[in-house]
């Protein structure tokens, strides 16, 4: 018997030894949308650590010397109708935008993980009752779940969090949903659970791993739209409140009336919201890119 | 379908209940002078909200429920009037913005999307992404203030006299000119955003046909790449792109909340934020419940049309 | 920045030259007959019935096709002493019988917009619906009324009221604007009920179409017994609650005027477009915020907290600045400024927080909550979502607040939910609270601080405070009720501090120049039936 041989061609072998940076490079080269988004993206993770230490001013102080000045040297980005500066409170604003942003899109996505893989694995009854409860969710207009939260609950940071979790979860159990059917059907899980494999083993080793993909991608969509849905709430008063520095009540309180007299007290938030949902679902769609294995082979 | 109704009903009944306070509260003691509480539970009384809620045979629910049965919807607890007129009034604006803003969408994304998947990671590709994710990326509300600010300082320059749209709707067929005047703006707005979804879908779903065995076999065949492109690709990448499209269409019946409060639009989103500020159960729930029936619709309409495009390609 | 550039002061001298009645520049302006007003409002229309309901966003739209037994005067409403008959005859009558009867004459030939006459049994009827409520009718203001004993219509000329005992607060009563006359017959054949879907009055405007949620119209009344008025030829309602659409809307033509008011920078946007096609109108407003601590809730329960809460409120300060982003601006006390009842500025330094020595408030601040142990406290404002001026006046207390090492956070509700904390619940640290008012009627206006009066949520007695008001209420002479007055807002704002007052609202309002007629009052209640309003087509 003759043992197969095994060819790798010079390139190949060359390709595989390239140091880490250079495939990175190569990377950003294939993706150059994704990677804008990864660096706005990552940005906006260091501005929210570091925020104490780029920050030249306290977010909250009012300071009514210094009311509506425009961009000057003093005052970067200018300061609002109470004198605070404004670049301080984007930089704070961040912070809030992320913490909201990541804690809805990781617990609505995780949420909508087990919902969707238990939903697909375990069918029957059980997958009809979660599918009707995801219905009537999925049937609230978000804004509309997000509002009648918000009356119950009241407003705040965490009542926020909640109020844009709860669309999510059913958002994202469908979308797993339908990929994890698709492997239960692969006769591998038969075989594994002829073996004597525990349900939990299966769905762990077999399941899930297959369904990251589509996961990854909602969760990045997430992130973009939860700091819309906050700056929406915010803009209806229903989001987080004063005095916090955070982006969507920046624009509600600045929007409407400096829009011409001081234009800078809407603008500059504005652009942060756009640039981090631009950020985030650049990111998201190159990872889209990336992980979706019938676009892989190009 | 019924279940999904049946749930939506009883959540929302839930829901607004469980918010503290009532109708008669707001409209009593919602600018501060002083009420009487006696007024207050008088007030109650009227409305039917000293009832039991929902075990027993005359209480809260099953007035709401047994309205659909006896074809009243009942009365909004704030206005007193019947909630059929009241939002058959929102229902006929909300109904031409969805068209409209589709029909923007449509307009925008499918083009789009089809250029955006032949030229696939040439710049030009880049520029449909980043324009379309754009959409998304930038605040509604925000946007719409920038338009409106943007026509009155441009048609002051321009005209000498600055404009604004129409704040009072009219319906197309008295004064067709009026209405769109008014409607276009923010059909735009909202058209753009949507449109982002429904590109990217387009873009994938031609990505995915065009690679399909079929595609090849044309191309070898020798078929223009236009025709190929146009007869067979798209009608099979259409089919996602409709889910889509409509779902987003359902979704703008009731949606368009803040959107309608930048435009001053009187629709049933500013019906919906209304009614849950003045804590009108009877209306926010009528409201809901149009939304989720709508909802369910559209997503039968879809399920029976891809039942009937049954996707069999027929080569020239 | 542009705040006073030329432009900003020409339009506010105008509109000012307009209130208070100057017609130096204006000349003998005869009115123009004719035109729709389009204006603006900002709140929904709940139910057309004004004896039941609370809101502007009813007063504005439907004021103008009813009648009132009298009313504020519409060439001088800033007074608050000028009243004027409506519907009745002459001058408002001076009370007899030690004043406890008044008789008022209703002349002949006034109908209401059905055809029907209008006679003294139909204001009857009505003030006894508003005072006497049968059973199962609501009635907002049946607490304005408590000195009346009865209502009697002899004839059909005379109604005379009848007081149990004297009071000064009865004729501002009479002409809140809520009080509009309503037909006997209808209400006694369809019930008191009728009014609150249906629109039938004798006000200078007939109503004719209402859109919910959208707009609402009325075309001139013929026989307005008003001879020559209403000038207009009808009027256009438009609700838009966003208060950008509504400014937009002056500023695009879409609307004339809105009768709220705007922010300060609002109107010097306005301005800065329009020049002088706008013309800003300015005055005091009878309204109020006020911060109230909960009594039940220690450690707001020991009068040097509270005292420190005042104190640490830099309100001379406050007024300058917020005067210029938010619809407040004058410092006073528990009365309205300027009314003759109010402190004069010396009296106001006297009081708690309203030093202008503020460095050595804020001191005392620290000093009082330091003795009693509860230095660096930390508690929660609850607040109500509305941006003007509950937000901004709840962040700037706030910060106020700290500068004594206090730590505030804020909770902000919408509307029901603030009310049903407020008032129901009672489950708040401090809460924003607020006292406004249409007519101003001092006496009637303080009861606020009365931990008796039913709109009062401070939760505590005060029955030294009791007695000060109740010989404030019963004092015939003006210079005894003035020091009562002082007496009464010493304990409550400063000895006591059961009530903090911020900064008394400011009515700013501009709106397009060929509007005229309309003068503003300091309530945004008053003077809204636009009988005397016309359009100057040659500025359109």
């Amino acid at each position: 018997m003759s043992t197969p041989q095994i060819y790798i061609e010079a390139d190949d072998l060359a390709e595989i030894h390239k140091p880490w940076w250079s495939k990175l490079w190569g990377l950003c080269k294939r993706q150059p949308l994704g990677a804008a988004g990864a660096f706005v993206v990552i940005g906006m993770i260091l501005m929210a650590i570091f925020a104490n230490f780029l920050s030249p001013y306290d977010p909250t102080a009012n300071s009514f010397e210094h009311m509506l000045e425009a961009p000057n040297a003093e005052f970067w980005f200018g300061t609002d109708q109470f004198g605070r500066d404004i670049l301080t409170r984007l930089i704070y604003g961040a912070r809030t935008a992320l913490f909201v942003g990541f804690t809805c899109a990781f617990v609505g996505a995780f949420g909508g993980l087990v919902l969707g893989v238990a939903s697909a694995f375990f069918g029957g009854k059980f997958d009809l009752i979660v599918q009707r409860i995801m219905d009537v969710f999925m049937a609230f207009p978000l804004i509309i779940l997000a509002l009648a939260v918000v009356a119950t609950l009241g407003t705040g940071v965490q009542n926020v969090i909640i109020a844009i979790t709860i669309p999510f979860i059913p958002q994202c159990a469908r979308v797993v949903r339908s990929s994890a059917l698709s492997i239960r059907e692969i006769p591998y899980v038969d075989a594994a659970r002829a073996c004597g494999f525990s349900d939990a083993r299966i769905i762990l080793r077999h399941m899930v791993p297959n369904v990251m993909a589509p996961f990854l991608i909602m969760l990045t969509t997430f992130v973009g739209q939860a700091i819309l849905l906050e700056a929406s709430l915010s803009y209806l008063g229903l989001g987080v409140q004063e005095p916090t520095p955070a982006w969507g009540l920046m624009l509600q309180g600045g929007a409407e009336e400096y829009a011409e007299s001081a234009p800078w007290v809407p603008i500059f938030p504005g652009i942060a919201i756009s640039l981090a949902v631009f950020g985030f679902n650049l990111f998201g769609d190159a990872l889209r890119d990336l992980l979706d294995p019938k676009l892989r082979n190009r | 379908m019924i279940p999904t109704l049946f749930g939506a009903a009883l959540l929302v009944f839930l829901l607004l209940r469980a918010i503290p306070g009532d109708v008669c509260e707001v409209r009593l003691a919602g600018t501060g002078l002083y009420a009487d509480p006696a007024e207050i539970e008088l007030c109650r009384e009227k409305l039917g909200l000293n009832k039991p809620l929902i075990l027993g045979l005359d209480t809260q629910f099953t007035d709401f429920v047994g309205g659909y049965f006896t074809f009243d919807l009942g009365e909004s607890m704030w206005t007193g009037k019947p909630i059929t007129h009241e939002i058959s009034l929102r229902f006929k604006l909300s109904m031409q913005m969805a068209i409209m803003a589709t029909v923007v969408a449509v307009a925008m994304a499918i083009p789009l999307g089809i250029i955006s998947a032949v030229k696939q990671d040439t710049w030009i590709d880049y520029a449909v992404r980043t324009f379309s994710i754009a959409g998304i990326a930038i605040p509604s509300f925000w946007l719409g203030i920038m338009i409106i600010l943007g026509l009155l300082i441009f048609t002051q320059e321009w005209f000498g006299e600055p404009w604004m749209p129409p704040i009072t709707y009219v319906s197309p067929f008295e004064d067709l000119g009026r209405n769109l005047s008014q409607l276009i703006w923010p059909a735009v707005a909202t058209g753009y955003r949507y449109s982002a979804v429904a590109t990217r879908m387009t873009r994938s779903a031609m990505l995915e046909v065009l690679r399909e065995d079929y595609v090849r076999t044309a191309r070898a065949k020798g078929l223009m790449e236009k025709v190929i492109i146009n007869k067979h690709a798209l009608k099979n990448a259409l089919l996602p792109v409709v889910t889509i499209i409509a779902i987003e269409f359902a979704f703008l019946i009731g949606g368009l909340v803040v959107t309608e409060q930048v435009f001053n639009l009187n629709g049933l989103g500013k019906l919906f934020v209304e009614s849950v500020g003045n804590q009108d159960f009877n209306l926010t729930q009528q409201l809901v419940m149009l939304v989720v029936l709508v909802f369910v619709f559209t997503n039968l309409a879809v399920d029976v049309f891809y039942a009937w495009l049954d996707p069999r390609i027929r080569y020239s | 920045m542009r705040r006073f550039s030329p432009k900003l002061i020409t339009a506010v001298l105008a509109g000012s030259a307009l209130a208070f009645g100057i017609t130096a520049t204006a000349s003998a302006e005869t009115p123009q007959r004719g035109g729709i007003l389009n204006f603006v409002v900002g709140s929904k229309i709940p139910s057309y019935d004004l004896h039941k309901e609370t809101t502007f966003g009813v007063i504005h739209p439907i004021s103008p096709f009813y009648s009132l037994l009298i009313r504020v005067n519409p060439d001088n409403p800033q007074s608050a002493t000028d009243f004027v008959c409506d519907l009745c005859e002459g001058a408002v009558p001076k009370p007899t019988n030690g004043g406890k009867t008044y008789t008022f004459k209703i002349p002949d030939g006034i109908k209401f917009h059905n055809g029907t006459p209008l006679t003294a049994q139909d204001i009857k009827a009505t003030y006894d619906k508003i005072i006497f409520p049968p059973e199962g009718v609501p009635s907002a203001r049946k607490a304005f009324f408590k000195m009346v004993e009865s209502v009697d219509a002899p004839d059909n000329n005379t109604v005379v009221f009848n007081l149990s005992f004297p009071s000064g607060a009865f004729i501002p009563a009479l002409a809140t604007p809520f009080n509009v006359i309503y037909s006997k017959a209808i209400m006694d054949k369809e019930g008191p009920g009728w009014y609150a879907k249906n629109i039938m009055g004798s006000g200078p405007f007939v109503f004719v179409e209402h859109q919910p949620g959208s707009f609402m119209t009325g075309t001139r009344y013929p026989d307005y017994h008003h001879k020559g008025q209403p000038y207009l030829d009808g009027f256009k309602s438009i609700e838009a609650p966003k208060m950008a659409v509504r400014l937009n809307a002056i500023r695009g033509d879409r609307a004339a005027i809105e009768f709220r008011g705007f922010p300060p920078k609002a109107r010097d946007d306005l301005v800065a477009a329009l020049g002088d096609k706008i013309t800003v109108q300015e005055s005091d407003w009878n309204c109020v915020l006020l911060a109230t601590p909960n009594h039940q809730r220690a450690p707001f329960d020991d009068a040097r907290v509270r005292q420190a809460l005042t104190l640490s409120v830099d309100r001379w300060g406050g007024s300058k600045y917020l005067s210029q982003i938010a619809i407040v601006k004058t410092v006073g006390g528990v009365v309205f400024p300027n009314h003759p009842l109010a402190a004069t500025q010396d009296e106001l330094h006297q009081l708690k927080g309203y030093s202008t020595d503020l460095e050595a408030s804020r001191a005392e601040a620290e000093k009082l909550l330091a003795d009693s142990g509860h230095a660096g406290l930390s508690f929660e404002l609850n607040n109500r979502g509305v941006d003007q001026p509950y937000k901004v006046v709840g962040t700037w207390l706030i910060d106020q607040w700290g500068k004594a090492g206090m730590k505030v956070t804020q909770r902000v509700q919408p509307s029901p939910p603030f009310y049903a904390t407020l008032r129901k619940k009672k489950d708040f640290d401090v809460s924003v609270d607020f006292n406004c008012q249409s007519v101003i009627n001092p006496i009637a206006d303080v009861t606020k601080f009365l931990g008796s009066a039913g709109n009062n949520y401070g939760s505590y007695e005060d029955i030294e405070l009791e007695q000060i008001y109740d010989k404030l209420l019963k004092s015939g002479d003006e210079a005894e009720q003035r020091t009562l007055m002082r007496e009464y807002e010493k304990r409550a704002l400063s000895d006591q501090a059961h009530i903090g007052v911020t900064l008394w609202w400011y009515k700013i309002n501009p709106h397009r120049s060929y509007v005229k007629g309309w003068k503003i009052a300091p309530s945004h209640y008053l003077n809204q039936q636009l009988d005397n309003v016309w359009l100057d087509k040659s500025l359109m």
